[in-house]
């Protein structure tokens, strides 16, 4: 939406109904997940999804810094979004910028709505958040990549998060916007969903709906979420389902 | 216990084999760990490579932006090398601006790809002293488990050497073509432990160390860099020593970073 009047803009629906990748509108991007894919940290994973590739690392719970910021009831969250200088286009310049610091704040509210913080009171859980390629949804991806890695670190949770975007483009609700789809498109929905309670704990938009879209917007987000959430369990049952008798897979 | 008091009983339990010359992972003196090349991680980028030794990982992307020369050096293109020692590799690390640690990671490789002219940067010129190309070596480390100088350096070099200008986006030229790399500059690492000078430390090994010493040579025989680190000291012989066994060491890397089996 950055570039609205800009020149050169794609055709991001065809007469047929497909998008600008061949997608139908209710259609996912192909999503890789690998948990346990960094060594140092508690808990880890990398997941490619469509064109970006993000690194999630949980270390905790551990001791609070800095100090002031430690509870005597209950674990505080921390996360921390960053994006590589090369992860984009024109080069980023290194370094915590706005956008960062809001992304940081609402994954890590996200993950205060399900993390049974109680359990572990006088204690941090970092979440660091590695964009290295960018192309637009990095924020979900970085949820997906988290909710794994916690899980990976054995940190209790009510639940796993899944989260896509849900945007409008050429008119229609399409589901799992592309970088085209985001710069040149007429809304974002990003959104993440508890599965059990099919209630959600991120919820951001930009762009123009109305509330007959924004309804079948949050629907067609919803089912992607759980379409995302099938492949997070088996990702995790790859890591850690036994295998046949005499030792794990 | 006290993760200060666990890092110094290891210290002394990797001194107390050092002794022996023995290592904690089993290695000899002068074994390095396995090494792999990964080029075009990132297609984002010009040009990258994930490198990892052993259970380090290191990814290196490079971008070229057209901007102004230095007033200095009008016929020269500018390059910048930048490493980042993001928490997410560590738990030492805090999030925040860069820790010297990380500064001299990006300052030991910058010496190293300058000295050995690795790239002509007057083949960056465009306009003289009035455009060229900008190249960004961004340097980020998602597993730090030692030696992270070595695996900078080469994740720069494997970037490097897989890069494309992007001439045709920037409308500088009709098409875009491959970045000349000249020379391939790789780093040895060495700590002393005890008696005992060891190639390619890990990082319980750095904690240990009693001093580390880093040799960059380059292809046709030339040492382009040094860098001695930590607390600790070497002997002019230890020295020639570590330069000997850094020339061998990088004549493998040389190839892994130019994209060839070693």
């Amino acid at each position: 939406m950055g570039n609205v009047g800009a020149k050169d803009v794609p055709v991001l629906l065809s007469p047929e109904g497909l998008r600008i990748d061949g997608r139908k509108v209710d259609e996912l991007r192909p999503m890789k997940i690998q948990v346990g894919a960094l060594h140092n940290a508690d808990g880890s994973a990398f997941v490619e999804w469509g064109a970006n590739k993000v690194y999630a690392a949980v270390y905790g719970p551990r001791e609070v810094h800095p100090r002031h910021l430690q509870q005597n009831n209950k674990a505080v969250i921390q996360c921390k979004y960053n994006m590589a200088a090369f992860s984009v286009d024109e080069r980023k310049r290194p370094g915590l910028d706005r956008r960062s610091q809001e992304i940081s704040k609402v994954i890590a509210e996200a993950f205060e709505s399900v993390v049974f913080a109680e359990e572990y009171p006088r204690t941090s859980i970092d979440i660091y958040i590695e964009v290295v390629q960018a192309n637009a949804g990095t924020r979900c991806a970085g949820l997906v990549a988290a909710s794994m890695a916690l899980a990976d670190a054995g940190i209790p949770m009510v639940d796993l998060l899944p989260a896509v975007a849900v945007g409008k483009v050429a008119g229609k609700i399409v589901l799992d916007l592309k970088k085209e789809e985001d710069n040149f498109g007429e809304a974002d929905l990003p959104m993440a969903l508890v599965p059990q309670s099919g209630r959600l704990v991120l919820l951001q938009m930009e762009g123009h709906m109305t509330e007959e879209e924004l309804s079948q917007a949050l629907d067609l987000g919803v089912q992607g979420c759980r379409e995302i959430y099938e492949k997070m369990k088996q990702a995790l049952r790859d890591r850690y389902a036994l295998g046949p008798i005499g030792g794990s897979a | 216990m006290s993760e200060e008091v666990s890092a110094e009983i290891l210290t002394t339990h990797i001194l107390d084999l050092a002794a022996e010359g023995k290592r904690l992972d089993g290695r000899g003196a002068d074994d390095y760990r396995k090494v792999t090349v990964e080029p075009g991680f990132v297609t984002s980028a010009d040009g990258s490579a994930l490198v990892r030794i052993g259970e380090t990982a290191v990814l290196a992307g490079v971008k070229l932006e057209p901007g102004k020369p230095f007033p200095d050096t009008p016929n020269a293109g500018v390059l910048t090398t930048n490493a980042e020692l993001i928490p997410l590799s560590n738990a030492i690390f805090e999030p925040g601006p860069p820790q010297p640690g990380a500064i001299e990671v990006s300052r030991v490789v910058d010496r190293a790809i300058r000295a050995a002219e690795t790239i002509d940067l007057t083949r960056l010129c465009v306009t003289p002293g009035e455009k060229t190309w900008v190249c960004y070596v961004d340097i980020h480390v998602l597993d730090h488990s030692g030696n992270l100088i070595d695996a900078a350096l080469l994740a720069a070099l494997g970037a490097l050497t897989h890069s494309t200008v992007p001439a045709k986006r920037f409308e500088i030229a009709e098409a875009d073509y491959p970045l000349e790399v000249n020379h391939f500059p790789v780093e040895c690492t060495f700590v002393r432990l005890g008696d005992t000078l060891m190639v390619d430390p890990t990082f319980d090994e750095e904690r240990a160390a009693q001093g580390r010493l880093t040799v960059a040579t380059d292809e046709v025989g030339r040492v382009v860099a040094m860098q001695k680190g930590l607390v600790g000291a070497f002997s002019p012989d230890d020295v020639k020593d570590v330069v000997r066994r850094a020339f061998r060491h990088g004549e493998r890397h040389r190839i892994l970073a130019k994209g060839g089996a070693p």
